[in-house]
């Protein structure tokens, strides 16, 4: 076993420990710090896939803004969740064996397939994929429109979600 | 060397718990945390093909880059709808949530 794969074994079990504390946590606020650690283990999972731009862009858009984001939602909306008695709803048996049927089909799924085996080919020394990405997504035969389309997607989604949390004019007068 | 496997049965692993939390949490938060879980394992999925089936072009990475965005979009607008739910509702328990319910 190499040591890379001692590195791999290892962020492995960290995210599926931080995944598994996150969906089992009655404290939200604990849920988010566990969903932190498991998004910092997909990013190491990046830096060994050698993406190491996606690695940043995780740790800067999930870590950063998203989970942050999340915790912020979760203290603004205290008011009777931490006194919930039970955090999980009737049907979380069926919720449970739904998801360990999955994973077991999809695991013999991907077993069946002729790519699991290729290895991976080496990058070139030379070559920059930060710099090819980036050419990507702005070059006209590749992801230009996709890109803009993100973009506008962006914006929309920036101006809904003013929109939706704004309080609304009748109710911030009866708060008066 | 990691086989490729590895990097898919992870993946299959943390989607299968991100679905679980998204069936089965009551909160609104933790379901849109467990739709976090599910998204990084897709990205962590295309990342791995980019790398072992495709690395000679970049579509795997923009892909995944575009899935950064879409998630980030989706986290703003379901943060912004459970804070104006809670606002009227004083709740953000999924099961409570039920006006349009049929």
């Amino acid at each position: 076993m190499t040591p890379i794969q001692v590195v791999f074994l290892f962020t492995a079990a960290l995210i599926l420990w931080a995944a598994f504390m996150m969906v089992t946590r009655q404290n939200l606020v604990h849920a988010a710090l566990y969903l932190i650690v498991a998004l910092f283990g997909v990013a190491v999972i990046f830096v060994l896939l050698e993406a190491g731009f996606l690695a940043v862009i995780q740790v800067l858009v999930y870590i950063g803004a998203i989970a942050i984001l999340m915790i912020f939602a979760v203290m603004l909306t205290r008011g009777d969740v931490s006194h919930e008695s039970e955090s999980v709803n009737r049907g979380f048996g069926w919720a449970a064996l739904l998801a360990a049927l999955f994973c077991f089909g999809l695991i013999i799924l991907l077993g069946q397939s002729p790519a699991i085996n290729t290895p991976a080919p080496a990058l070139a020394v030379d070559r920059d994929t930060v710099f090819e990405l980036g050419r990507a997504l702005v070059s006209p035969d590749a992801y230009v429109i996709p890109f803009e389309v993100a973009s506008v997607l962006l914006l929309a989604a920036l101006i809904g979600a003013l929109v939706v949390a704004r309080p609304h004019i009748k109710e911030k007068s009866k708060q008066r | 060397m990691i086989p490729l496997s590895w990097y898919l049965t992870l993946a299959a692993g943390l989607f299968s718990f991100g679905l679980y939390g998204v069936l089965a949490r009551k909160n609104a938060i933790a379901i849109l945390m467990g739709v976090e879980l599910m998204l990084n394992a897709v990205n962590i999925n295309l990342v791995a093909f980019w790398r072992y089936l495709t690395s000679d072009s970049m579509n795997g990475q923009a892909f995944a880059v575009m899935v950064f965005a879409v998630a980030a979009a989706e986290v703003a607008v379901g943060l912004a709808l459970v804070i104006s739910v809670y606002r009227r509702r004083k709740t953000v328990s999924a099961d409570e949530i039920n006006l349009m319910k049929w």
